[in-house]
């Protein structure tokens, strides 16, 4: 099987499901939660019939709270988000809401400070920054036995870079369709696909690893396709079989409260092993050949 | 394939014992069965968090420039001070840490008196100096006093006839007269005494009140709580005076900083607060519990049907891996969240894949048409490395969430970092030792010819 030889086809594929997201991140943006803006959140259910936006509207108003944004949801209650709210705000507001929709119950009031928000924002998209650079250094300090160490480590960020991107365009769908945000779970998810996605570009890379020394007549590209086939059961049994598993149960019968958060490690993962195979490796191919230098030509002669 | 089986295998056993013993107990107590005094205890009740059962969590953050030096000492004394103040109010079970330099988070499970508890962080500490009359209560002890009492309820409370158990104490002035305080050392130079000095105002009222009062107590009354109740010696006209008693230089040291400080050494505000309601989070535990297990027997049954004799070698690890990773969280006592069950699923895929990179490679080498024994002992070795390397990526970036989390007393961030590392550890120990020793022992009883059947080739 020549998985290799195709993978200009396997980029194609990844773009295509990539771009589509990422217009709408361009266009629209995904919607960051007050975890990151500051903000305040309240998620009640009404005892009574729903009220129309336009009447929660107006009890925020009256409380004089700034731009209230009312959503419903799928239980059959309300989520509004507005400015961050003081103490005594929070209680006349509560206050008043029951006042006019008579008994509410509250599932849920987040209020983030301003400048808190500010900080997590900071601090993420340090987190962020800071584990791949530990992991590429770690990759590139393990595999500094065989030659080109180094470019084992950055075509685990393709890879993983790749399935960022990825989860960055289903955000952005589920933000259009479902009302999703970017929130710190959403940041929990992301590490853990970047831990994952390096973890399997790693259990290929190790392959290839051990195979430089033993099959080392080859040439690079069929050790490479060799070593992908060799951990292909590995890659599908582990995945699909079993991480897919346990996140899917969990999608379908978990709680709403983690639905987004499943649904995008889900992705994330599946990714993840999908691009250790056809982004990690053969970029690794692409490098070892220096083909950007026919892509010109290519094109060209097409 | 491995020597010391039965070592191993006690090895494991005994770890189970241990960890079941952990798993079903709600305290750890062990005691000397000659005297029966206590040996150890220790509490493993399992900590759900909030997300999970509802509650309040407050963030505190410092409330001064950026760049002003707060001391550890400092936030440390302003932690117990919450601690005291929310324990007062009768919520069990709540938590309020330091997260990071300038920061604490409160959390108060299954409350229904939000705004109570929200209030009760915010107040001031409050301190009083009361007239206690000829006998002193003891330090510690929670009185009532008249300041801040409407009329209406102080002839309320005086028409009451349990004088006894609501006496009403007299505040002869609050420390918002103080303005100086410091340690010194007693006349004698042998002991330690706090100094202080009044504003004009509470100068006067404290002449007026010693003058009248000498050989009677005044207690030093910090959130209705009694601090210490010295005895007035002579009248203190001079708006100055000193504070004897039992010091040494730490509890004077502490004494002062209460006295001049209200009770927080350090002005906090909130900056974050999250109510969740009780019914989505026993909605999300028992789904997600449900769903938990549901993956978790597919997964096994998989593993047996594919892996045949390894897979059902390393269903019973798994098993054990989840008996010593609930022990192991039971015991460092991490808070079980949503997003911590998520991050124990993703640990046992990790347990998974370790033990599916030594099947395949066992598999391998079989079809090679090496022997049982070398196919065995080279799985391990060979897949070793990558299993290495690959977790190590993980255990990465678990770390880096868990620095994030605790910055920000983002307890559910920091609870999947903790779950998935210490989950990937022990995952670790699953497949490389119990897995393994398993197997062996398996492999010598069973004496397996047909590797079509028993190995699944």
């Amino acid at each position: 099987m020549n998985l290799l030889g195709k993978r200009y086809l396997f980029f194609a594929l990844s773009f295509i499901i990539i771009v589509p997201g990422l217009i709408v991140l361009a266009t629209g943006g995904i919607p960051l939660s007050i975890d990151f803006t500051g903000g305040s959140l309240l998620e009640v259910i009404f005892e009574g019939e729903t009220p129309q936006p336009a009447e929660v509207f107006a009890v925020y108003e009256e409380a004089n709270i700034k731009d209230p944004q009312v959503q419903t949801t799928e239980t059959g209650g309300i989520i509004i988000r507005s400015e961050f709210l003081d103490n005594e705000k929070r209680d006349a507001l509560l206050t008043a809401m029951n006042a006019t929709f008579g008994e509410t119950s509250i599932q849920r009031f987040d209020s983030v400070g301003p400048s808190i928000g500010e900080q997590v924002t900071s601090r993420a998209a340090m987190a962020v920054g800071v584990s791949s650079l530990l992991v590429v250094l770690f990759i590139a300090w393990s595999f500094r036995g065989i030659a080109g160490a180094y470019r084992y480590g950055i075509s685990a960020i393709m890879a993983m870079l790749h399935d960022v991107a990825l989860i960055f365009s289903i955000t952005a769908l589920g933000s259009v369709f479902f009302g999703w945000e970017i929130d710190s779970l959403f940041l929990t998810a992301l590490l853990t696909v970047i831990g994952f996605s390096m973890q399997d570009s790693i259990v290929v890379f190790d392959r290839i690893r051990e195979n430089s020394s033993a099959l080392r007549r080859l040439d690079y590209e069929t050790l490479v396709n060799h070593s992908i086939i060799q951990t292909l059961q590995r890659s599908i049994n582990t995945q699909l079989m079993t991480v897919e598993f346990l996140l899917l149960a969990l999608a379908f019968f978990g709680g709403v409260t983690l639905r987004q958060f499943v649904i995008v490690l889900l992705v994330g993962l599946m990714s993840g092993t999908y691009s250790s195979i056809f982004i990690a490796a053969p970029v690794l191919v692409v490098w070892e050949k220096k083909e950007w230098k026919t892509w010109f030509k290519k094109k060209a002669t097409a | 394939m491995i020597k010391n089986q039965n070592t191993r295998l006690l090895i494991i056993a005994v770890l189970i014992a241990f960890a079941l013993w952990i798993d079903l107990s709600d305290t750890l107590f062990l005691s000397n069965p000659v005297n029966g005094a206590v040996v150890y205890e220790r509490n493993v009740k399992p900590q759900l968090g909030l997300d999970l059962r509802g509650g309040l969590q407050v963030l505190l953050e410092a409330d001064l420039p950026e760049d002003a030096d707060i001391s550890a000492d400092s936030m440390e004394v302003a932690r117990s001070v919450i601690e005291n103040r929310t324990n007062a109010l009768g919520v069990s079970e709540n938590v309020v840490q330091i997260a990071g330099d300038r920061r604490i988070v409160g959390e108060f499970p299954g409350l229904e008196d939000t705004e109570g508890v929200i209030a009760v962080i915010q107040q001031t500490g409050l301190l009083e100096f009361v007239d206690m009359g000829t006998t002193p209560l003891p330090a510690g002890t929670i009185i009532q006093t008249d300041y801040g009492l409407s009329e209406d309820a102080l002839s309320a409370e005086e028409s009451t006839d349990d004088a006894e158990a609501s006496t009403v104490y007299h505040t002869v002035m609050t420390g918002s007269e103080l303005d100086e305080v410091g340690v010194t050392s007693d006349q004698l130079g042998s002991g330690l005494q706090i100094a202080f000095t009044l504003h004009d105002e509470g100068s006067d009222i404290f002449a007026e009140y010693t003058t009248s009062h000498i050989g009677e107590y005044l207690a030093i009354v910090l959130d209705k709580e009694i601090i210490s109740a010295p005895r007035i010696q002579s009248a203190i006209t001079g708006g100055s005076g000193v504070i004897t008693g039992q010091f040494d230089s730490e509890s004077a040291n502490a004494f002062a900083v209460q006295l001049r400080y209200g009770s927080l050494p350090i002005p906090l505000k909130i900056v974050e607060s999250r109510i969740i309601g009780p019914t989505l989070g026993e909605d999300s535990l028992q789904r997600s519990l449900q769903a938990g297990i549901i993956g978790i027997i597919i997964v096994v049954l998989f593993m047996a049907l594919y892996y045949r004799l390894p897979g059902i070698m390393a269903d019973i690890s798994i098993i054990f891996y989840a008996i010593l990773a609930f022990a192991v969280f039971k015991w460092i006592g991490v808070t079980l969240t949503l997003p911590g069950i998520a991050g124990f699923m993703l640990s046992t895929g990790s347990a998974l894949d370790a033990n599916i990179l030594v099947f395949e490679r066992l598999k391998e080498e079989l079809r090679k048409g090496r022997s049982l024994k070398q196919a065995f002992d080279m799985a391990w070795s060979r897949a070793l490395p990558s299993i290495r390397d690959s977790n190590a990526a993980v255990l990465i970036t678990s770390l880096i969430l868990f620095w994030f989390g605790s910055a920000f007393g983002a307890t559910v961030v920091k609870g999947f970092a903790i779950t998935l590392a210490m989950g990937v550890l022990i995952s670790l120990f699953s497949s490389l030792y119990i897995t393994r020793t398993l197997l062996a022992i398996a492999l010598d009883k069973i004496k397996v010819t047909n590797f079509q059947r028993w190995f699944g080739i």
